[in-house]
């Protein structure tokens, strides 16, 4: 019988999994669960139990350049937690999963494709009342061999998104209507993180990342409600090369994850550069 | 800047990032949300503080001596950091005359957060010491 996910109508619903299908793998060997919050306190108030934590910050960014961990960066943390290359990995955190689709997107960049979301993350499971620790687990370290990080697939730098331009391939614009019209350089609430410009790249269909969910619970929209926001009435093609970019890549992430595994686009990439990075470069054309 | 509330930031000043994400929660448990003899839900949005996501209402009442005694609300279940804020503010600068408080600068938040501030929080709990100095502001004013 078909879970409830699966009933969706999912391309990919492997890569999602359910509250209760977490429950019932807490104490799997084979399972590692990760918390990403963009609160860093949020973690230690209360996890899932024997969840760890990774930090989009300290765990995912190289402290100096503006970029990823590198190889040696991804063996360490993998090996930190106690995963290997079996190791399901299943992220969750706040922000309707926000920033766990961020630290999914670049585990993928290492090609560890045990990867899953827990639909919901950690709204759906607190207002389940399900159990939750303030321990942290201690793994034995393990022994991770990890590939070079691959971008291509997934990842686009500037360079592919005027080449992507050049070619009128599908943009998705995920932050909020304000900045997508130029009338606000950050989110609302947020600092401003210094673009020097305002409005969007040319071309760039206008979807708020926070239009996929569900906001009772967090959860992902079912297919046909994706399909209509995307695919209907936004023009967007499942075979069309398509770049997500956001403000520095997270809410894009988000975007990424539902186009890719829950529609099944074949291609899509995401600028993690977005509006901090585009908003700033000398002569690149900007639409208001 | 008041003395308890300078001595806490040097307290925080030592720690390590572990040592201060532990003390940050253990004041957010000590939270104490604002007593149904001052304020009662639907919590007045005049109290509400401006761009915190969390949630967070502030209250300032005169005790007999002239002293100030400060309330908060935080009605976001995963507001930690603001729970821990209004913790902070609470039993640091309660007690004191207005006018003490209405010296408490927002530049406390990153003293005391660090590592733990982020993006959306920092507005947030920012807005928040900003609305304690409002109304400590207020209060100081003898024409009210």
């Amino acid at each position: 019988m078909a879970t409830p996910i699966e009933q969706r109508g999912y391309a990919h619903p492997d890569a999602l999994v359910s509250t209760d299908w977490v429950e019932q793998h807490l104490d799997d060997p084979g399972v590692r669960l990760i918390e990403s919050n963009e609160d860093t306190l949020l973690y230690a108030s209360g996890h899932v139990p024997g969840a760890v934590h990774v930090d989009w910050t300290s765990d995912l960014n190289d402290q100096l350049r503006r970029d990823y961990i590198t190889r040696a960066g991804f063996e360490a943390l993998m090996s930190k937690i106690g995963a290997t290359k079996d190791t399901t990995i299943v992220f969750y955190g706040d922000k309707n999963n926000w920033w766990a689709c961020y630290a999914f997107w670049v585990f993928q960049l290492f090609g560890h494709t045990k990867a899953k979301v827990m639909d919901g993350g950690r709204v759906k499971w607190l207002k389940e009342g399900r159990a939750t620790s303030r321990d942290v687990p201690s793994h034995s370290k393990t022994q991770y061999s990890s590939a070079e990080r691959n971008d291509p697939p997934i990842r686009a730098f500037r360079e592919d998104v005027l080449t992507h331009l050049k070619k009128q391939g599908q943009l998705v614009d995920v932050r909020s209507p304000e900045e997508y019209a130029g009338t606000r350089m950050h989110m609302p609430d947020y600092p401003n993180e210094g673009a020097l410009r305002g409005g969007h790249i040319p071309g760039a269909k206008s979807v708020p990342w926070a239009k996929a969910i569900n906001p009772d619970d967090g959860t992902f929209k079912s297919a046909d409600e994706l399909k209509k926001l995307y695919c209907e009435d936004n023009k967007l093609s499942p075979a069309g090369d398509t770049i997500a970019y956001c403000r520095i890549g997270e809410r894009s992430s988000h975007t990424w994850f539902a186009l890719k595994y829950l529609l099944g686009f074949t291609n899509v990439r995401n600028y993690d550069g977005s509006w901090t990075e585009w908003g700033n470069l000398v002569n690149v054309p900007i639409e208001k | 800047m008041p003395e308890k509330l300078q001595q806490l930031i040097d307290m925080f000043q030592m720690f390590d990032p572990a040592d201060r994400t532990s003390m940050l929660l253990s004041y957010a448990d000590q939270f104490k949300e604002v007593p149904p003899s001052i304020a009662t839900r639907p919590f007045p949005t005049s109290h509400q503080v401006p761009q915190c996501e969390s949630d967070a209402y502030v209250w300032a009442r005169k005790q007999p001596d002239g002293t100030l005694q400060l309330y908060f609300a935080v009605e976001n279940p995963s507001g930690v950091s603001a729970k821990a804020l209004a913790a902070i503010l609470d039993r640091t600068l309660s007690g004191l005359p207005a006018p003490d408080i209405a010296t408490v600068d927002c530049g406390i938040v990153e003293q005391i957060f660090r590592q733990n501030i982020s993006m959306g929080k920092g507005m947030g709990l920012m807005a928040m010491v900003n609305a304690v100095q409002a109304l400590a502001k207020a209060a100081s004013n003898p024409a009210r």
